[in-house]
């Protein structure tokens, strides 16, 4: 079943149609709150979000200006598995054609190559971020901070997946405080294009609007074809919770 | 032991931490717990699940009380291993065994499994699953498996949630090892209130038809927004259904605590079981610490709501909803209230909208401050610092109702100023009553 939500909005000038894919399967760790700072913000800038909610068994909608998903548990990965693949040519489409999206945690590893599972079983991911997700026994959980080219970017992990960056894949960022992909090579998520990746609960978005924005700028620049012009957004509350964090967190 | 009692004394002397004197017994004696518990003779009951231990256990001890059984429990809600032995190290005879009946304890989901490692629960109430501090469980199937483990281990009765599929599925993994099975829930009657209690979003239609309740079940049948009965056998009027009666706790969720407690109840007092007994036990319950505890400051109610996960927000807010007063929240990041604060953004503030809220305080306040703003709830103050914000709430607003919800660390600090301002009982102190 697909349902598409309409927000309400005094002074839009268009319309942006945000899709969040899975959010009953995937997105038990808060992740919908992405979605949520993304409508808000949208509509502090002056644009009026359309909120379209994707469930398997749907065709996706190939007119999505921007596509969010998040984390589940391995039982939601396996329900999902086949509507991914089947949409995976559309979602494979549009990450070529620019658009923007932000995967994070469970379908972060799915638009990867593959997941190996502890015991060996390779399944295919839509291969949209050149990663490979290796599963463990253990798993990391934590804040997090990371240095992005959006500034500092504060989030909290919990994933038992260990990701590879391919050769010349860009990570999304640095750890400064965390464990990030692997625990290993201090890099976080990874980006190809407009298509993030990221281990980041919290949910990301709220606490760090500069990449929020820019997320918005990208969506807004590809649906309208004119450059975004952003409103008057009072961030002093985010820019407070994430300061804190990156204090508390990070030793000098 | 003997190092348990006296940091037991210490950890009294500088206030606080009810756990500790038990981490060190812990320490001394692995086999401590199963000398202590060993030869009740009315059995070893363990109390867990997501929502509603303390205050279920609670509940089922004033039961079992009221019918005069003498009755061990660790109603501080300290509930992993060490805060049971922390509590039972007060009231040892010499010989290192319990003096009671039996021994009610509410314990986490994943303490409940190393509990039943050292000593196998003679019965275990099973109460419900929900996404709660997925830092430590990691997932909600996992939880569902601890519980199933649980009572696999549990040697004579389970009292199950019918309505929560993750539960009552798990009496196929007793079937045929004769322990006896009992049901709890609502009345069909009242099953269109469920998402009340339970969340939604995360479950999925399965082919699991839970079976038929028989007279032994108790299910909560509401007259009003305060009455209710629990009926056994489903019949209207039968003089084996426990009420009408009235909790001193509002909301549907306390009701359904006290349907589960009377059903468990029922199981372990057989034929000594008497419905009127139960009533008034459970009329006298007042709500536990920080659960929904009102306490008078300067002559206006505070309450006091403790809140830990998605579910337990949603259903705290829809019980007190209806009467918007002024509000402060708290919320801290320490281990025991879940280090991840993402649950915030599966709860939805709208109710708080018109009133505003007050404060936002803990560690994790301008967090807080900040989702409120993605619902449009308008934040008066931010003050991290729980004493500074706690004085500035009671003195800016003295002269109006109040309420704080908060995390569970929040709400042991905030109680432990309020205890000192307004002389209350400190934690631990009902145990012995």
């Amino acid at each position: 079943m697909s349902s598409t939500i309409n927000s309400s909005s005094t002074n839009s000038r268009a319309q942006i149609k945000v899709v969040h894919i899975y959010p009953r399967e995937m997105s038990i760790y808060g992740d919908l709150g992405n979605t949520r700072a993304l409508a808000s913000r949208l509509r502090w800038h002056g644009y009026e979000p359309v909120v379209h909610q994707h469930h398997p068994g749907n065709d996706f909608p190939a007119d999505a200006h921007l596509v969010l998903g998040g984390g589940g548990q391995d039982s939601g990965q396996a329900r999902v598995e086949d509507d991914l693949a089947h949409n995976a040519d559309v979602l494979r489409a549009l990450a070529a054609d620019g658009t923007p999206m932000l995967m994070i945690c469970g379908m972060y590893q799915l638009f990867g190559n593959a997941f190996i599972t502890v015991e060996g079983e390779r399944l295919p991911g839509v291969g949209i971020l050149d990663v490979t997700t290796q599963g463990n026994a253990k798993r990391m959980i934590g804040p997090v901070v990371l240095e992005t080219a959006y500034g500092d970017v504060v989030g909290y992990e919990n994933h038992s997946g260990s990701t590879q960056l391919a050769p010349g894949q860009q990570p999304f960022g640095t750890v400064r405080s965390g464990m990030g992909n692997n625990g290993t090579d201090a890099t976080e998520g990874a980006v190809t294009g407009n298509v993030f990746g990221s281990y980041l609960h919290g949910p990301v978005l709220p606490a760090n609007p500069r990449f929020a924005d820019a997320l918005i700028k990208l969506a807004v620049e590809r649906a309208l074809g004119e450059p975004f012009v952003p409103g008057a957004i009072d961030d002093e509350i985010a820019d407070q919770a994430r300061t804190r964090q990156v204090r508390r967190l990070v030793r000098r | 032991m003997a190092a348990g009692k006296a940091a037991r004394a210490a950890s009294r002397l500088r206030g606080g931490g009810s756990a500790l004197p038990g981490l060190v017994a812990e320490r001394v004696d692995p086999a401590f717990l199963t000398h202590a518990l060993a030869g009740l003779p009315h059995g070893i009951v363990v109390v867990t699940g997501t929502n509603g231990k303390t205050t279920t256990t609670k509940m089922l001890v004033a039961i079992l009380r009221r019918h005069g059984r003498t009755v061990f429990t660790n109603p501080t809600g300290s509930n992993f291993t060490r805060g049971v032995i922390s509590s039972m190290l007060g009231e040892l005879r010499l010989s290192g065994r319990l003096e009671a009946d039996m021994a009610v304890l509410e314990l986490d989901e994943a303490h409940a499994l190393k509990f039943a490692a050292a000593v196998r629960p003679t019965h275990a109430l099973l109460l419900n699953v929900a996404r709660d501090q997925l830092d430590r469980f990691a997932e909600i199937d996992h939880t569902a498996k601890l519980l199933a483990e649980l009572a696999g281990q549990t040697t004579t009765g389970v009292v199950l949630n019918i309505d929560d599929s993750f539960v009552s599925r798990i009496a196929g993994h007793v079937a045929g090892s004769g322990v006896e099975v009992r049901y709890f829930g609502v009345d069909p009657s009242i099953a269109d209130r469920l998402p009340e209690l339970q969340e939604a979003d995360v479950r999925f239609e399965d082919d699991f038809a839970p079976p038929a309740p028989t007279a032994s079940d108790g299910l909560l049948k509401p007259k009003d927004d305060r009455m209710f009965e629990v009926l056994f056998g489903d019949v209207p009027g039968s003089a084996d259904n426990v009420g009408p009666l009235e909790l001193k706790q509002r909301g549907l969720a306390a009701m359904i605590n006290a349907t589960a407690a009377t059903t468990t109840a029922k199981l372990l007092l057989g034929n000594d079981f008497r419905a009127d007994q139960a009533v008034a036990a459970l009329e006298e319950v007042t709500p536990p610490f920080g659960r929904g505890e009102v306490i008078d400051a300067d002559g206006q109610p505070l309450e006091l709501v403790l809140v830990k996960n998605p579910v337990g927000f949603t259903v705290a807010l829809g019980t007190y909803g209806s009467t918007p007063v002024t509000s402060m929240v708290a919320i801290n990041d320490n281990y025991a209230d879940g280090r991840d604060v993402s649950w915030l953004y599966d709860v939805s503030f709208e109710s708080l909208r018109d009133k505003g809220v007050a404060l936002t305080s803990g560690v994790r306040a301008y967090d807080m401050a900040l989702r409120l703003k993605y619902d449009d709830v308008a934040v008066a103050e931010v003050e991290p610092d729980l004493d500074v914000a706690l004085e500035r709430f009671l003195t800016a607003y003295k002269d109006e109702p109040k309420r704080i919800f908060c995390t569970y660390t929040a709400m042991m600090a905030l109680r432990r100023d309020l205890a000192a301002r307004y002389g209350l009982a400190n934690f631990g102190e009902e145990a012995r009553s």
